[in-house]
């Protein structure tokens, strides 16, 4: 099969998506023209989909998302780029308070996705590095997503946009050009809610999603020489939760260490943690370990920045103390 | 006075601005017919009277303790209410504030669907699921429900009508803030963006006088809401809120205006908010002299009056729409109480799509 670095799978699933439904189009920051975005996501649509499919807003998050809102409601289908994740919540309003609660309150369907360029370890400091997603995840409403690979970027992407529900996608700019892998052609979906086992192994259960799977996998791959083989769970959706393919990876493994990006305090972690404790418990033999970012605005400066977040160094060091527990 | 300084500045800058609180005669704008034919300037007071005969009801129903949690009454905003639905044809859409009963009720919402929603049941148009007036969409009638986060209908309006030029449909989306809603990000922004993209829709600003408990005078420095919209390439009018015959011609030109690809249009029907914000507030903090001068330009009244003195209709046709209005809300509230609740098995239900 092709391989496709995950940010050329993005912009494969927007025009293929494009393409094949007339009422799909993007709007954001800078998206549209020759320019294509701040990551060049979107380059040459404009050019063959039209200015109109393309729409180049202003500065102004909380009023375009709210326009998506509208258009949603009328049928369209927008994929709505925030410029950096962390620009989201310039746009919370329209989402958390009018989105996500349409159609629970009168039964209006809002069928689009954010796209939202995610997470660090790329030196851009405190507005251009955050993973906001436990504050959509504890949004009733949503669905939220998070691709670690080409792959899945694509079929994620294209499944958000048939949604007839607001799918936020946190895609990894850690990954754009860093991760290559096979994509299918054409049409590929890969469905919401699922989470898949990269990586089977015995000894421990690793549950990661975005840019801390690949850190996983490289931690997993170290922790093997030793001895300790660690499966790896890409939860792929934050929500829904696919809960039933963790709890069956750590009741045949027995222990648990849930990793991600963003900060560790009330993250998705720690959702899935009190899970496991609930739902696992007399299949245990450790506590359940977690890692994430710490409690503070993520840094700028290397040592600083690498002191917050999770890798696969981290990740391996936490593994053994949990197989030796 | 809680701000010297600023108010010095004010003094400097501008001619100390008359508190709009009297609406100033307005040159007609040539676009629509001076003269209704006369069954629309009784549907007009019809479909007011309706409105006000609910809105009176509500009131006396959350007094008496038959209410449930709050409520918010639009008494004194018939008048724009009643012709922001009037305007439209059958597929526009149209997003209502908390005080536009009287578009809910011409989009075809009956008022025992109204009372429904009100009362928590599951006949109501939220199914039990959003508050009073809030959440009473109703998408097979062109209504967009209400999201407390102000003004959150207006993006939302930009939207829909720029899905309409999207498609090429002939249609409009409208929708209403109040005074304090023109003070926010999104309307700022989302003006500027219906100016942009010369979206077909039309913004009704209800200029009541006051943002709960605060006056204009506390929120902006200049009065100026059509001037800001003008400023932005919108067509900008100010309207007597209290005239359902003006709002309906203005509200109609820029309808037509919009559909037809003349753009957006911001209409400030200025007008006065005639009980508390919500059913909880007394307003003590409204002069009562100022009550008292609009209660003399009540918008119903003024348009009874009027048909009776232009010998559009007689007293006993007039009396015979008020017994009607009267008998259709008392059947609608014993409609309503008569509703079950929801299941509370259902809470989860409908929360995807």
């Amino acid at each position: 099969m092709r391989e496709l670095t995950y940010i050329a799978a993005i912009s494969e699933a927007i025009s293929h998506e494009m393409e094949r439904d007339p009422d799909v189009l993007v709007l954001g920051e800078d998206v549209g023209g020759d320019f294509g975005g701040a990551f060049k996501v979107t380059r040459g649509l404009a050019a063959r989909f039209g200015d109109r499919r393309v729409l180049n807003t202003p500065l102004v998050e909380q009023s375009f998302i709210g326009m998506a809102n509208g258009m949603a409601l009328m049928g369209m289908r927008p994929i709505v780029e925030v410029q950096f994740a962390d620009f989201i919540s310039s746009g919370f309003d329209s989402i958390v308070q009018s989105a996500a609660t349409i159609h629970y309150r009168f039964g209006g369907k809002v069928p689009w996705v954010i796209r939202a360029p995610s997470d660090g370890g790329i030196r851009s400091g405190p507005f251009h590095s955050q993973n906001p997603e436990a504050w959509f995840v504890h949004t009733p409403g949503l669905k939220v997503v998070a691709p670690s690979n080409p792959a899945d970027a694509k079929g994620l992407l294209c499944s958000a946009v048939r949604d007839s529900n607001p799918v936020i996608y946190f895609e990894s700019k850690p990954l754009y050009r860093s991760l290559r892998g096979p994509v299918p052609d054409g049409e590929h979906l890969v469905p919401i809610g699922k989470a898949r086992v990269v990586r089977p192994g015995t000894h421990l259960t690793m549950v990661a999603y975005g840019a801390q799977v690949p850190q996983a996998l490289s931690a997993a791959e170290e922790l093997a020489t030793g001895g300790i083989e660690a499966e790896v769970v890409d939860l792929r959706s934050l929500k829904p939760l696919d809960f039933e393919t963790v709890a069956e990876s750590v009741t045949r493994t027995s222990r648990a260490l849930v990793v991600h990006s963003a900060n560790r305090l009330a993250g998705v972690g720690a959702e899935v943690s009190a899970r496991i404790s609930e739902e696992c418990f007399e299949w245990l033999d450790a506590p359940v370990t977690r890692l994430g970012g710490l409690d503070v605005p993520v840094p700028f400066s290397p040592p600083l920045e690498d002191a917050y977040r999770p890798d696969a160094r981290k990740i391996a060091a936490a593994a053994r103390r949990l197989a030796a527990y | 006075m809680s701000d010297p300084l600023g108010s010095q500045i004010r003094e400097a800058l501008f001619a100390a601005p008359a508190r709009p609180d009297e609406p100033e005669p307005q040159p007609e704008s040539g676009e629509a017919p001076a003269d209704l034919p006369d069954d629309l300037r009784i549907d007009l007071y019809r479909w007011m009277r309706l409105t006000r005969t609910l809105d009176n009801t509500m009131v006396d129903m959350w007094k008496q303790g038959r209410g449930l949690g709050g409520t918010f009454s639009g008494r004194g905003h018939e008048g724009i209410s009643v012709p922001m639905a009037m305007a439209l044809g059958p597929d526009d859409v149209i997003a209502p504030m908390h005080r536009d009963v009287g578009s809910y009720l011409v989009r075809g919402m009956t008022p025992a669907r109204v009372f429904g929603n009100l009362l928590g049941r599951v006949t109501g148009p939220s199914e039990g699921r959003d508050a009073n007036l809030h959440g009473m969409g109703d998408l097979s009638l062109g209504i967009i429900g209400y999201v407390s986060h102000i003004p959150q209908q207006i993006p939302i309006t930009l939207g829909m009508a720029m899905s309409f030029r999207y498609r090429g449909e002939p249609r409009v989306a409208l929708t209403a803030c109040g005074d304090g809603g023109t003070t926010t990000g999104p309307y700022h922004e989302s003006l500027n963006m219906a100016a942009l993209y010369s979206a077909p829709m039309v913004l009704v600003v209800q200029n009541n006088q006051y943002a709960y408990s605060t006056p204009l005078d506390q929120q902006m420095a200049t009065f100026a809401i059509t001037e800001r919209a003008a400023a932005y390439g919108l067509t900008a009018r100010t309207e007597d809120g209290n005239d359902v015959e003006a709002m309906f011609r203005s509200i109609k030109a820029a309808v037509d205006r919009a559909r037809s690809g003349g753009g957006p249009t911001v209409i400030e029907a200025r007008t006065m908010r005639m009980l508390g914000h919500a059913i909880h507030d007394g307003a003590e903090y409204v002069p009562r002299e100022l009550l008292e001068r609009w209660e003399a330009r009540d918008p119903v009244d003024h348009q009874r009056r009027r048909l009776l003195s232009e010998g559009v209709s007689g007293e006993a046709g007039l009396a015979e729409i008020d017994a009607w209005a009267r008998a259709e809300i008392n059947a609608a509230v014993a409609e309503a109480e008569a509703a079950p609740f929801p299941d509370p098995g259902t809470v989860s239900d409908r929360i995807y799509a």
